[in-house]
C-alpha cells in the first residue's frame, strides 16, 4: 500500500494533537458545567477523567506517533464494507441503526448516553484519521462540511428527540407541552435582538476560523481531455448521483428530483393531522415523522455520506480504509427482469416484440403503482383514506410508493443483480 | 453630560435615528416600530418563539449567511472575469496577490454552510410541525428557497474553472440530456418533430439551454455567472421578503395553541 510519507505523518500528528485537545476541552467544559451548575459531582469526575484520557491521546499524537485503529479491525471493516455487499450492509445497517435509535429513543436521548455516543464517534473519527485513504477523503476541504453536517444532524436530532420525549411524557399525563410554559410575552428589544447579534458574532467567528485554517481548493485548470475518476457532482447532489446507479438519467436526474420537490411542497396539504403544531412531539405524529425521517435521513443524508466517502473510481464501493484503486474490477453482471423471466425461468430466448418481452415488468409496475393503493386503502390505510378523501390519499400514496421504490431497487440490484424491471432501450425507456 | 449623551443629542444623530436610546420599556417598543431594519420583527414575542432550543435560530443563520455571501461575492466580482481565458487565473491570483485573499474561503465555506443550515432549518420546521395551518404556504415558499439555495451553490461551483468545477458541473448537467421530451436522449424526444425534422437535438435540448453549448464551455461559464450573481440572488431576495412577511402574517413563530 502506501509507503512511509513524513509529510503525511506530520500533518496527521499535528491535526490529531489539536483535535484531541479540543475534545478534552469539550469534556472538561461538560464536567465543569455538571459540577457547578447541576452539582452532579460524580458525573463531573467521570467526564473529567475522559478529558484527561483525551489529553493523553493529544500528547501521544503531538509526540509524532498518534494511535490508530488496530490493523486487524481496519481490515475487518474494509472486508465488510466493500463492493456490492458493502453497499447493502452500509445502507441496511444504517437503516437498522435509525430504527433502533427510534425504537429506544427514551434511552438514547438521556444526556449521559448521548454524550457517550458523541465521545465515541469523535474518538472513532480520530483513530481512523491515521489511515491514509481515510484521511485523504475526510480531510479533503470540500468534504469537511459533510463531516460537520453528520455531527450537526446528530446533535439536532438528539435535541429534537429529547424535547419530543419530554413532551410526549407530559401529554400522556394530561399536561400541555413544555413550549406552552413559555407563552409569556417578552420584548423583542433586547431579548431577541441581542440573541441574534450573538448568533451573528459566533457565526462570523466560526466562518473566519474555517476560512483561515482550511484553504479553498483549486485544482488544475479545466481540461476537457482529462476526465477525473471518479467524477463527482457537488456533495449536496450526491444522493441524486447515487440514484443514477439504479435509474436511467431521465428518472434520476429529472423525474425523481421533480417528485422530491413537489413532494416536499405537498407535505402541508397531505398531513391532515392537526396535532403537533408548534411543539416537538413524536407520539402525536408518528407516521408523518417516520416517513419524513426515512426520506431525509436515510434516502438523502445517508446516500450523500455513502457517495462522498465510500464511492471511489468507476463509482465502485470502497471500504473506509481501502485505497481508491482505479483498476479494481468488480464483475458486474446485471440482468434485466425480462431476461430472468424468459431465459432463466421459461428456458426460452427473449421474444422480439417489446410488449411480449417486457410484459411482466409492466404488469408488476402497474400493480405496484395502481393496484397497491386501493388495497392499502381498504386495509392498513383505511383510516387515512376516510379522513383524507380520494385525491389527497392518492397523492400521498403515490409519493410514498415512488420514494420506497428506490430502496426496493437498490436491494434488488445488490441481491439478485437486477438491472431494470422494464427495459425498452428502443424508446430510451428503462425502469 | 457624557460623550455618548452628546452624540445622541446631536442634530445629526437625531436625524438618522428617530427615537431615543432604547433604555426604558417605552423606547424599546418605539425602536422596534420606527427602525426600518428592526420593524421586520414584532414588538413583543412569546418567550418560546425566541428560545434557541426551539428554533435553533437556523432560519436566521441562513439569512445571515446569505448576507455574508452577498458581501463577499461582490468583493470577489471585482477581481473575477467570467471567461475561460481569465477565470482560473483570476481565482489563482486572488489568493496570491490581493489582500482580500480570504474572501474566496469565506465565500466558499459560507456557501457550504448555507446549504447545511437551510436543511437544518427545514428539519426544525418539520419537527415542530410548523408547516401546519396557517403556515402551509410559507413552507412552499421555503421549499423554493431551498431549491434556489442549491442552485446558487451549484452555479457558483463552476466559476473557478478548474478540474473540480467543470467535471462536477458536467456530471450534474448531463442528466438534463435525458429530460423526457426535451432532452435529446430522453424518452419521448422523438415525438417532437416538425415536418419530419427532429426538434430536439443536442443543439436544442434542455441541456443546451442550460449550458449554452453542447458541453460545459465558455458560454456555460457566462450563463452560470449571470445566474449565480444576478438572477438567482434576486429571486432569493424577493422570496425571502415574502417568507419573512408571511412569518409575521401567519402569527409569528409557531407555538402550541
Ligand atoms: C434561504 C433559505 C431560508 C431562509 C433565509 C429562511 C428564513 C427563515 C426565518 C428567519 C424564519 C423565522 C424563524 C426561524 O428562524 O426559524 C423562518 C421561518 C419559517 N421557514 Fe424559513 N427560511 C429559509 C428556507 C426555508 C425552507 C427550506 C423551509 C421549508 C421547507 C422554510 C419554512 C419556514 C416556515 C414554515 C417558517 C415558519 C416557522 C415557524 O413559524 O415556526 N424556510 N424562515
Amino acid at each position: 500500500m502506501h509507503g512511509y510519507d513524513p509529510a503525511f505523518e506530520k500533518a496527521v500528528a499535528e491535526f490529531l494533537g489539536i483535535y484531541y485537545l479540543g475534545l478534552a476541552a469539550l469534556n472538561a467544559g461538560a464536567a465543569y458545567w455538571l459540577w457547578q451548575k447541576l452539582h452532579k459531582v460524580r458525573d463531573a469526575v467521570v467526564w473529567l477523567a475522559v478529558a484527561l484520557g483525551f489529553v493523553v491521546l493529544a500528547a501521544v499524537s503531538m509526540g509524532g506517533a498518534p494511535w490508530g485503529l488496530p490493523h486487524g479491525l481496519r481490515e475487518l471493516l474494509n472486508t465488510i464494507f466493500t463492493g456490492n455487499r458493502g453497499a447493502v450492509i452500509f445502507t441496511l445497517g444504517s437503516f437498522a441503526l435509525l430504527v433502533i435509535l427510534f425504537r429506544f429513543r427514551r434511552f438514547f436521548v438521556r444526556p449521559r448516553v448521548a454524550w457517550t455516543i458523541l465521545n465515541l464517534s469523535l474518538l472513532y473519527l480520530g483513530l481512523s484519521m491515521t489511515s491514509r485513504p481515510f484521511w485523504e477523503i475526510v480531510a479533503k476541504p470540500d468534504n469537511v462540511p459533510i463531516v460537520a453536517l453528520a455531527f450537526l444532524l446528530g446533535f439536532f436530532t438528539w435535541l429534537a428527540t429529547y424535547k419530543a420525549v419530554q413532551n410526549d411524557e407530559r401529554i400522556k399525563q394530561g399536561l400541555p407541552p413544555l413550549e406552552k410554559e413559555d407563552s409569556e410575552k417578552v420584548l423583542v428589544w433586547p431579548d431577541l435582538v441581542y440573541t441574534e447579534l450573538i448568533c451573528m458574532l459566533a457565526l462570523t467567528a466560526v466562518l473566519l476560523f474555517w476560512a483561515i485554517f482550511i484553504k479553498a481548493p483549486l485544482e488544475q485548470p479545466a481540461n476537457r481531455a482529462d476526465t477525473p475518476n471518479p467524477s463527482k457532482a457537488p456533495w449536496y447532489f450526491l444522493g441524486l448521483q447515487e440514484m443514477l446507479v439504479y435509474y436511467d438519467p431521465w428518472m434520476a436526474g429529472v423525474v425523481l428530483p421533480t417528485f422530491i420537490i413537489l413532494g416536499l411542497m405537498a407535505i402541508p396539504y397531505i398531513d391532515f393531522n392537526k396535532k403537533g403544531n408548534g411543539y416537538y412531539t413524536i407520539e402525536e405524529r408518528k407516521f408523518a415523522y417516520s416517513m419524513f425521517q426515512i426520506g431525509f435521513l436515510q434516502l438523502w443524508v445517508v446516500l450523500i455520506i455513502l457517495g462522498t466517502f465510500l464511492r471511489g473510481p468507476n463509482w465502485n464501493f470502497f471500504g473506509p480504509y481501502e485505497p481508491w484503486d482505479a483498476h479494481k474490477v468488480l464483475v458486474l453482471n446485471n440482468v434485466n427482469l425480462s431476461e430472468y423471466f424468459w431465459i432463466d425461468l421459461m428456458g426460452m430466448s427473449v421474444p422480439e416484440g417489446i410488449l411480449a418481452r417486457e410484459w411482466l415488468g409492466i404488469v408488476l409496475l402497474i400493480a405496484y403503482l395502481f393496484l397497491l393503493p386501493p388495497i392499502l386503502a381498504a386495509t392498513i390505510f383505511r383510516q387515512f383514506f376516510i379522513k383524507m378523501g380520494f385525491i389527497r390519499y392518492m397523492i400521498m400514496i403515490q409519493l410514498l410508493l415512488w420514494m420506497l421504490l428506490l430502496p426496493i431497487k437498490m436491494v434488488l440490484r445488490w441481491t439478485i443483480n437486477l438491472k431494470y424491471i422494464i427495459a425498452i432501450p428502443e424508446w430510451f425507456f428503462n425502469f | 453630560m457624557g460623550l455618548g449623551q452628546t452624540i445622541r443629542n446631536s442634530q445629526l444623530w437625531k436625524s438618522i435615528f428617530r427615537h431615543p436610546a432604547p433604555l426604558d420599556r417605552r423606547n424599546r417598543i418605539v425602536v422596534m416600530l420606527t427602525n426600518f431594519f428592526l420593524h421586520l420583527h414584532p414588538v413583543s414575542i412569546k418567550k418560546q418563539g425566541i428560545a434557541l432550543s426551539y428554533t435553533w435560530c437556523m432560519g436566521g443563520v441562513t439569512f445571515f449567511l446569505f448576507l455574508v455571501e452577498t458581501v463577499t461575492g461582490v468583493l470577489l466580482m471585482f477581481y473575477y472575469r467570467p471567461t475561460t481565458e481569465w477565470a482560473y487565473r483570476d481565482i489563482q491570483n486572488l489568493a496570491d496577490v490581493t489582500s482580500l485573499g480570504i474572501m474566496r474561503e469565506l465565500h466558499r465555506w459560507g456557501a457550504h454552510a448555507m446549504v447545511i443550515t437551510v436543511w437544518l432549518h427545514m428539519y426544525r420546521v418539520f419537527l415542530t410541525g410548523s408547516y401546519k395551518p396557517p403556515r402551509e404556504f410559507n413552507w412552499v415558499v421555503g421549499v423554493i428557497l431551498l431549491v434556489l439555495t442549491l442552485l446558487l451553490s451549484f452555479t457558483g461551483y463552476l466559476l473557478p474553472w478548474d478540474q473540480l468545477a467543470i467535471w462536477a458541473i458536467t456530471v450534474g448537467s448531463n442528466m438534463a440530456r435525458a429530460t423526457p421530451l426535451l432532452g435529446h436522449e430522453g424518452p419521448g424526444q422523438q415525438l417532437l418533430t416538425l415536418g419530419g425534422v427532429d426538434l430536439i437535438t443536442n443543439m436544442s435540448d434542455a441541456r443546451y439551454v442550460l449550458l449554452g453549448a453542447r458541453e460545459v464551455a465558455n458560454e456555460t461559464l457566462n450563463r452560470f455567472y449571470v445566474l449565480h450573481c444576478i438572477a438567482i440572488p434576486l429571486a432569493v431576495a424577493t422570496l425571502l421578503a415574502i417568507h419573512f412577511w408571511r412569518v409575521r402574517k401567519d402569527g409569528g413563530i409557531s407555538g402550541p395553541l
